[in-house]
């Protein structure tokens, strides 16, 4: 019973934070909203026994990314008329004729997979132990090239804001 | 209790539906881009929720190796989005049609 109110309170404060990521007036309300959703979304990861890609959520996301956001905000001292721009919408209603059209179709595929009764398995503790050996077992070759993957981006980040302006 | 899978699997789908309606609709290209982890964490609770469902842990890696390649893609993604606002005074998305033909 715990378990359901704990997950019925993350999950609507990760929806409603979510919302206001995409309908706040300024970039620093949304980016603090998107802290409040990345915060609820590693409760939920506890709730379902991740709790190694709980801390990883909370470290990667709420500790690296979004500070890096926060740093390119105030890097690039975004004045008021910008700010204001920012909140100009391009499409509202296309876009969301758009999100309830996938919505009803996410809805459509749900109610298809779930009619078919899956039944649960033994719950997986996501402990650093057991996600580690996944990682280091099966998963070895796609995390080594991770590391390449992450040394691109790197180069690239560096090189794209040394660039000169003419 | 355990909470059943539908319930992880609906709030998923409603996160998704907010980020792309998101990146559909913001102009700005920073917001474009906190829509697009919005939509990379609602694929991650699928992963997760999916992991638990089928007993595997192999879901919770593929969230891992999600969540490194959206480090990846902020990194090259805030760079750019530096030079734009360098090269053009803002962030408009519509601004920077320079590689439209």
């Amino acid at each position: 019973m715990g378990e359901l109110v704990t997950f019925y309170l993350a999950a609507g404060a990760m929806i409603l934070s979510a919302l206001a990521v995409i309908w706040a007036k300024s970039p620093v309300y949304s980016l603090l909203s998107l802290l409040v959703t990345m915060c609820c979304l590693a409760v939920l990861f506890v709730l379902l026994g991740a709790v190694f890609l709980a801390a990883l959520q909370l470290l990667i996301y709420a500790g690296a990314i979004l500070v890096l956001f926060l740093f390119v905000f105030m890097l690039l001292k975004l004045d008021p008329a910008t700010i204001a721009r920012a909140r100009q919408c391009a499409g509202r209603w296309p876009a969301l004729l758009l999100g309830g059209w996938l919505l009803f179709q996410l809805g459509w595929i749900l109610r298809a997979v779930l009619a078919r009764g899956a039944s649960a398995q033994a719950p997986v503790s996501g402990t650093i132990a057991t996600v580690g050996g996944a990682i280091f077992h099966a998963a070895l070759l796609p995390f080594e090239l991770t590391s390449l993957l992450i040394l691109a981006a790197i180069i690239g980040a560096v090189a794209l804001a040394q660039r000169k302006h003419e | 209790m355990m909470v059943p899978l539908n319930h992880y699997l609906i709030a998923s789908a409603v996160l998704f539906v907010i980020g792309l309606v998101g990146v559909v609709s913001r102009r700005n290209a920073l917001m474009i881009l906190l829509a697009i982890e919005l939509l990379f964490n609602a694929a991650n609770l699928s992963f997760v929720a999916f992991a638990r469902q089928w007993g595997d842990v192999h879901g919770q890696v593929f969230a891992f190796f999600v969540i490194t390649v959206a480090a990846a893609e902020v990194t090259v993604g805030l760079a750019i989005a530096i030079l734009l606002f360098r090269g053009l005074k803002s962030l408009d998305a519509h601004d920077a049609s320079f590689m439209k033909w």
